[in-house]
């Protein structure tokens, strides 16, 4: 190899693991999920038996190690299922283990880490609440320490696999107001106070479930605050890098998607007497979309091996994320167009990855605040 | 039980194979490489009966420096050992010159089973197993559907479907056998097996380790050669049957059935 490569021998091993768990358990499916708004809870331990989910992880925890471009490979073979509701569903842990893994005590990591790790429990990650998303600094949901207990009141929206989450990575205010204020406290779905909502319907990531939670008077022991009270809020903004760059390869290979069907179609579609393809509009536009999608892989390629050198990336992957979803906003939006009335059908995958694009460039943080945050870093 | 295993890399099967210019090969450029799937049924019934009797899985592979990765994936999904024969002078063996390859690998090595898979899945020719028996000498039964080794490990008996039923055959091991699709359904190769492959020994040989010459494989021992490949010819375009009513339509088609398709 002349040029330094980000994938070798294992990551591609771990792809053909990933692709064959997609095809045996996830594809033959996955339509039928899609329709019915989630997918079986069995899917969990079938793909910790295989330690898909514990890629990332260390091995004491139950994890299977590797790097961060074993993530992204597993990610991209994982999106190829069609279903970026099941991928956001798996996804989960992703981005409520990792504030355990950084801040929690050797006893808070060993136990809350390796069951969601080989699928026996699921976790999902609290932050949002009806007034307060990209406004971190004003959640309102209070805990207040009372002897061995925090008693924590208020609720949680928009959570993803909220539904049937056993344990909830949440951030509760235990202090006054402002970012100081926030804490992290693991609620299990088992306290006393805990209710869920009915699963929330929405315009994509059908396959997963996304709940409200409410706390009533819910009693968190002490044991279950993860680090100390007040450093709720950095451990949150740290956690937002992880979920900002799975949102970016997941905005990139929804729109290699849409582009591959793209291609396909065009090839096989005929009109006025020759497919598609031999028409210069729909052949320059395959070639813009092909161009975007290459040009966005490639930078956030980048930005991934410079966070895993341990480069502070903060600016970067808020561009990489804005890229990626611009891209993938034009590329799925095209694709539906090249598709023209079938693009619109739920039987074509377009229709699907269209809808499901459109989430990305508001969670993990809105277009709007990666702007923010950009230009804190460019106007200083 | 030590069980021996042979394995081939193959083109992805979701690979558009293009012909090479020279019109004998084909283009190797941006060829996703895996182990050929027949192999993978090979690869798990190995690790079942492992799994049963005890012993060792050993992975034989014979091609260039990617093939281990192919050999790491068996490893992986829980084989002991593997071993790759990687010679510059391999290039355009034939069959015959695989299964002497194979077989001069084997000759030195304690085993009780060999399992291929029935053929490998790019060029199709499904003969280096019987090969390899003939070579060593020893019984080898084709194409298997199942297959059950004796509690005391001396005979394997292997199903065999045949036109219209099934053959049941038995040998004495060591033997060779070759898997046929629907002997097993082959495991994945899970991420703490592909981390724990990564320590497990792959020896590299060349044939000169092994006590060939050059003259005896690669494409100087073949007795084949490929002439020609060709694509398979493309598809033209359909035709729609006109007419004004169902009965109309029906006869236009049985007339075109007959006269044009000539297959009625």
């Amino acid at each position: 190899m002349k040029f330094q490569e980000y994938f070798g021998e294992t990551h591609n091993m771990v792809r053909q693991t990933i692709r064959k768990f997609v095809e045996r358990e996830i594809k033959p499916f996955v339509d039928e999920w899609e329709e019915k708004g989630e997918f079986p809870e069995e899917l969990y331990p079938k793909a910790g038996d295989a330690g898909i989910l514990g890629i990332g992880y260390p091995e004491a925890y139950g994890g299977s190690g590797g790097d961060i471009f074993l993530k992204i490979a597993y990610i991209e073979e994982l999106m190829r299922c069609g279903s970026a509701g099941v991928v956001a569903g798996l996804g989960s842990l992703d981005i409520s283990i990792p504030p355990i893994l950084a801040f929690g005590t050797e006893k808070q990591k060993s136990r809350f880490i390796p069951p969601v790790l080989k699928g026996d429990k699921i976790a999902a990650l609290g932050i949002t609440e009806p007034n307060a998303g990209s406004d971190v600094a004003n959640i309102q949901t209070k805990a207040v320490l009372r002897g061995n207990h925090y008693v924590v009141n208020g609720s949680k929206m928009l959570i993803t696999s909220g539904y049937r989450a056993n344990q909830l990575t949440c951030a509760v205010r235990t202090g006054g107001e402002g970012y100081k204020g926030i804490s992290l406290l693991i609620i299990e779905s088992d306290t006393p106070g805990y209710s869920v909502s009915e699963k929330l319907r929405k315009m994509g990531w059908w396959a997963s479930d996304t709940a409200q939670i409410f706390f009533d008077e819910c009693q968190v022991p002490v044991e279950n605050l993860l680090g100390k009270e007040g450093e709720g809020f950095s451990g949150i903004m740290e956690n937002f890098q992880n979920e900002r760059l799975q949102l970016s390869i997941m905005a990139n290979m929804t729109a290699q998607l849409a582009l591959e069907e793209s291609l396909k179609y065009a090839k096989e579609r005929e009109a006025f007497g020759r497919p598609l393809s031999g028409f210069q509009v729909t052949r320059h536009k395959l070639v813009d979309m092909a161009t975007l999608v290459e040009a966005s892989r490639e930078f956030v390629y980048r930005v991934a091996a410079k966070i895993d050198a341990g480069e502070n990336q903060v600016k970067e992957i808020s561009m990489a994320k804005n890229f990626a979803c611009m891209v993938s906003d034009k590329v799925t939006y095209d694709a539906v167009q090249i598709h023209g009335g079938f693009g619109y059908m739920r039987e074509y995958l377009v229709e699907r990855l269209y809808r499901d694009n459109r989430i990305l460039s508001i969670g993990g943080g809105t277009q709007e605040i990666m702007k923010e945050i950009i230009s804190k870093y460019i106007l200083a | 039980m030590n069980i021996l295993v042979c394995l081939k890399q193959v083109p992805d099967t979701e690979t558009q194979i293009k012909v090479a210019p020279d019109s004998k090969s084909i283009v190797t450029d941006n060829i996703k490489w895996v182990m050929n799937p027949y192999d993978e049924y090979a690869v798990e019934e190995g690790l079942r009966l492992k799994e049963k009797f005890g012993g060792e899985v050993t992975i034989i592979g014979v091609g260039p420096t990617r093939v281990t990765e192919s050999i790491r994936t068996a490893l992986a999904m829980g084989a002991d050992k593997g071993i790759l024969v990687d010679d510059p002078a391999l290039t355009g063996s034939d069959s015959l010159g695989i299964a002497k390859i194979l077989a001069a690998v084997i000759k030195d090595l304690d085993y009780n089973l060999i399992l291929c898979g029935k053929q490998g899945v790019d060029d199709d020719y499904g003969v280096v197993g019987s090969n390899l028996a003939e070579l060593l000498g020893i019984p080898q039964i084709s194409i298997v559907l199942k297959l059950e080794v004796s509690e005391d490990g001396s005979t394997v008996k292997a199903h065999r479907e045949v036109e219209g039923g099934i053959l049941v055959i038995e040998a004495p091991l060591p033997a060779l056998i070759t898997a046929q699709k629907g002997l097993n359904e082959p495991r994945y190769a899970s991420l703490p097996g592909i981390m724990k492959a990564k320590k497990k020994p792959l020896d590299v040989k060349t044939i000169s380790d092994l006590g060939l010459d050059a003259g005896q494989v690669g494409e100087s021992g073949a007795k084949i050669k490929i002439m020609q490949i060709t694509p398979p010819e493309e598809r033209g375009a359909g035709k729609i049957v006109e007419g004004e009513t169902p009965q109309e339509k029906a006869a236009n088609l049985a007339k075109l059935l007959h006269e044009e398709a000539k297959i009625i």
